[in-house]
């Protein structure tokens, strides 16, 4: 079988484009939006699964399939509008390269995804994964003002476009993102910029994680707007105690006042990171998500956070634990599929949703990347997916087989 | 249509249904001047229970239907054609929570974006877009159209600030999409529903974000020689990092119009654009970023700049902005509001060219929008009884349509498709991708009942065909 399926995708992009992976499997890696349908097209025809993969940083490449289709070629950033704050990339561009090349020109995309800082933008947005920073500017999917997504049937649907507010259409971007590949790939993304900030500094409190939640809570009640706002487990700051980490951006003026009254705030004591260390703080803590083989969030409020990652500690473990100042809690360990289940449902009798960000495929086949649906939802999804991937190549387990 | 008449009355009540001809006259426009069709029947519901009960009725009749809150949406969306039956959720307007330790409200859909504002205001929040309809407009036609308004700039837009809604299907089956926090239950299911023009059902409880009131705003008026002159302190401002929470323009057309109404602000009439900036946060940054602000607009050639931070100064900079449309009804009888966004950087080349259009078509156009994320509003004057006027009226907003597209923009930010622009889609969009738009809104309805005949262009909706590349 893999005999035959490398020699179609070679007739198709050329020896170059297709090669075997380590376990035998033809892989391939189209370099434009075209041929990427192409291959989607051929394989929906066969009735071959697919199996998708980007950087290799996130997911891991192990679900079952006849060939798998990397973003990896299409890495180019396209274009860059400094006086539109637009940018154009490829799905498979690495982050700190995008991040590099914005930078260069004065501008920033607002993201902090967890994982490695190579991880590939499509992986960014498929799983909707942000960091500290949604804090002050938002989810991914704020980000994204537009895409090019080739379905499981091999049809580009270009969603969106580079302009920062539209509403032509109906909003088929907010499917994808978040989507984790379900509804068809990401192969280009118009993403909205900022300007570099001025000023950026960071403070950090230890302490017992009561107390730092209610920080936590008393920052947002002053209404003082730190870009982050994040608080760590133990573990994952690798500290006695809880952390709780506050991420100022932006004029010298402004970042300044903000500053003088976060440290009125809260009954906690704060410390400015030097500014050479404030880079690897925060790219240490979005590592620690590789730290366990399964990463989950959770869509709790911030009055639930506490509850809320007791019930962690008791379905799971305490471990690497984040956890957003608006809400919002990410978990990272290593965990069986009955507990994950049994959290899941704990979670929804709570009304929060529970999404597995990344786990190994035997997770992932089990439990899905959603699930505990409520009322009316997944008949939509499943007719959402017959409509973008009608023979079911893309091998994405949105939802638990059990 | 009369068989089905006593069956809406039994839910709602014979007082809750309307269907003589005068009644119906009330129900044939929104806000948009060109298009004019009353429906069969309006009804009205009362409550949550009674719009399902409603659907399902008409689901069962197999009678397409049109949502409408206040009417005052600008793309003809909210009017339905004679066979359609109007269900009007006006009556639906209750604000039924809200949690100021969670920033959260629940409003019925009928409820008007200005009055949840009021309602958050004693807890010292806000609901952040304003559409300038707000006193009048709904929440549910907000997440319909994904209203934007001036403050979108810093805010974001209406999808920015819904977590949560309970919809009826066009089946009247119910689904529940998003949750409270704003986490999507799956896929950002909430995401696609705003926007879908009330063509995916109805929304009948919509869960809200607040946002704290800032702490200190500033407003500064400026004024400029030249439309490019003003659009290059515009770009200036954003590219310096700074956010406004909004950043307006008007052109000399428009400030006249406010200065010779009685809504005069006292803008100077002979500046060529006149830009409001307004900056809100922390007392620092509002008086730090104002300084940089103020430079930019200096170095960039304004005329002359006022400032003002007490409420009743800033009110008196921003009334001629507020009021322009109402200003500009001393024009002509009937305004086309049009709407397209361009790239910031394309906004004096695109104004350039709308300027021409308007010669050429030998019609009044005026400029109101929103600089700051190059949303467009060309106000073409006329009086819709002169049916070549009109003609002129519909060529010339084609033609803006295309110039804006052509500097890589789009055909509306915050007015939506309706049944005005539906037929500009192919400007923006391929056959695969409206093809795709089809495919979606079927899935939440197969039989295309709900809003039949908006958004989507007619010959674009074939069936998505299996296979599309080969």
């Amino acid at each position: 079988m893999s005999d035959a399926v490398l020699t179609r995708l070679r007739a198709l992009l050329g020896s170059a484009g297709v090669e075997r992976e380590a376990d035998g499997l033809p892989r391939a890696t189209p370099d434009s939006s075209e041929s990427f349908a192409q291959v989607c097209h051929v394989a929906s025809e066969e009735g071959w699964r697919i199996r998708l993969e980007g950087q290799g940083t996130w997911l891991p490449a192990d679900a079952p399939a006849e060939l798998a289709l990397s973003t990896r070629a299409l890495d180019q950033v396209v274009s860059v509008s400094p006086a539109d704050l637009v940018a154009t990339v490829q799905a498979g561009a690495p982050l700190d390269e995008v991040r590099r090349r914005l930078a260069d020109q004065g501008m920033w995309l607002a993201l902090d995804p967890p994982g490695r800082p190579d991880r590939s933008i499509g992986s960014i947005l498929a799983t909707a994964t942000a960091g500290p920073l949604r804090y002050g500017f938002g989810s991914v999917r704020d980000h994204v003002l537009g895409c090019a997504v080739v379905t499981g049937d091999g049809r580009i649907v270009r969603a969106g476009g580079r302009v920062v507010k539209n509403v032509a259409g109906y909003d088929v971007t907010k499917l994808h993102v978040g989507g984790f590949g379900g509804f068809g790939v990401i192969t280009e993304v118009h993403l909205r910029l900022r300007a570099l900030p001025r000023a950026d500094v960071t403070f950090t409190a230890l302490g017992p994680r009561d107390r730092l939640a209610a920080a936590a809570r008393a920052i947002g009640a002053a209404s003082l707007s730190p870009s982050a706002l994040e608080m760590f487990s133990p573990a994952l700051a690798a500290e006695a105690e809880w952390m709780l980490a506050a991420r100022l951006t932006g004029t010298d003026s402004a970042v300044v006042g903000e500053a003088r009254r976060l440290s009125a705030t809260g009954d906690v004591t704060w410390q400015q990171l030097r500014a050479d260390r404030s880079a690897a703080f925060w790219g240490l803590t979005a590592r620690a998500a590789l730290a366990g083989p399964i990463t989950l969030r959770l869509g709790v409020l911030p009055d639930g956070l506490e509850e809320t990652i007791d019930l962690v500690g008791h379905d799971l473990d305490e471990g690497l634990v984040s956890a957003g100042g608006m809400g919002g809690l990410r978990w990272t360990g290593t965990t069986s599929v009955e507990r994950l289940r049994s959290l899941r449902r704990a979670m929804a009798a709570r009304e929060i949703p529970m999404t597995i960000e990344r786990a190994p495929w035997e997770v992932r086949r089990e439990i899905g990347h959603f699930g505990a649906y409520r009322e009316g939802v997944g008949q939509l999804v499943s007719k959402l997916r017959e409509a973008f991937d009608p023979k079911g190549a893309l091998q994405v387990a949105l939802e638990g087989s059990g | 249509m009369q068989s089905l008449l006593p069956h809406l009355e039994r839910i709602t009540g014979p007082r809750w249904v309307r269907h003589r001809r005068a009644e119906l006259a009330t129900y044939a426009m929104d806000g948009l001047p060109t298009r004019e069709s009353p429906p069969a029947a309006v009804v009205m519901p009362g409550t949550r229970e009674e719009v399902i009960a409603i659907v399902r009725e008409l689901h069962r009749a197999g009678v397409p239907w049109v949502a409408r809150g206040a009417g005052t949406g600008l793309s003809g969306g909210a009017v339905a054609d004679p066979a359609a039956v109007m269900i009007t959720l006006t009556r639906l307007n209750r604000i039924l929570s809200i949690d100021p330790a969670r920033r959260r409200a629940v409003v019925e859909p009928g409820a008007v974006n200005a009055r949840l504002s009021e309602a958050a205001l004693p807890f010292g929040l806000a609901y952040a877009p304003d559409p300038s309809s707000q006193a009048a407009c709904t929440l549910g036609g907000n997440v319909a159209e994904n209203a934007g308004g001036p403050h979108c700039l810093k805010y974001g837009v209406t999808a920015n600030h819904i977590t949560e809604l309970e919809v009826v299907l066009p089946d009247g089956s119910t689904a529940r999409l998003g949750s409270r926090g704003g986490e999507a239950w799956g896929p950002d299911l909430v995401g696609l529903f705003v926007g879908s023009e009330g063509m995916f059902g109805i929304a009948v409880e919509i869960t809200t974000r607040l946002v704290p009131l800032p702490r200190a705003v500033r407003t500064s008026l400026a004024d400029f020689g030249s439309i490019r002159a003003a659009s290059e302190a515009v770009s200036a401002i954003i590219a310096s990092g700074i956010v406004p929470a909004a950043l307006e323009m008007m052109d000399q057309v428009c400030v006249r119009a406010v200065e010779a109404s009685i809504y005069a602000a006292g803008y100077p009439t002979d500046a060529a654009a006149v830009l409001l900036v307004e900056l809100d946060g922390s007392e620092e940054a509002v008086v730090g970023d104002g300084a940089v602000v103020d430079n930019l607009l200096a170095q960039h050639g304004a005329r002359s700049i006022t400032s003002a931070s007490s409420p009743a100064e800033r009110a008196r900079l921003w009334q001629g902005r507020k009021k322009a449309f109402g200003a500009m009804g001393r024009l002509a009888p009937d305004l086309a509001v049009q709407d397209a966004v361009v790239p910031r950087s394309a906004l004096p080349a695109v104004l350039d060219a709308v300027g021409a259009i308007g010669r050429r078509h030998e019609l009044v156009v005026s400029n109101v929008f929103h600089a700051g994320d190059g949303n467009l509003h060309p106000n073409i004057s006329f009086d819709r009884r002169d049916a070549q006027l009109a003609a002129r009226v519909h060529q010339a907003s084609g033609e803006i349509m295309e110039a804006c597209v052509a500097a890589g923009g789009s055909i509306t930010g915050e007015h939506g498709v309706g049944s005005d622009k539906r037929d500009y889609m192919p400007l923006i969009f391929d056959a695969a991708t409206l093809d795709a738009m089809c495919a979606v809104r079927r899935v939440f309805d197969p039989l295309e009942r709900a809003n039949p005949g908006k958004v989507l262009p007619i010959h674009a909706c074939r069936e998505w065909r299996a296979g599309g590349v080969a």
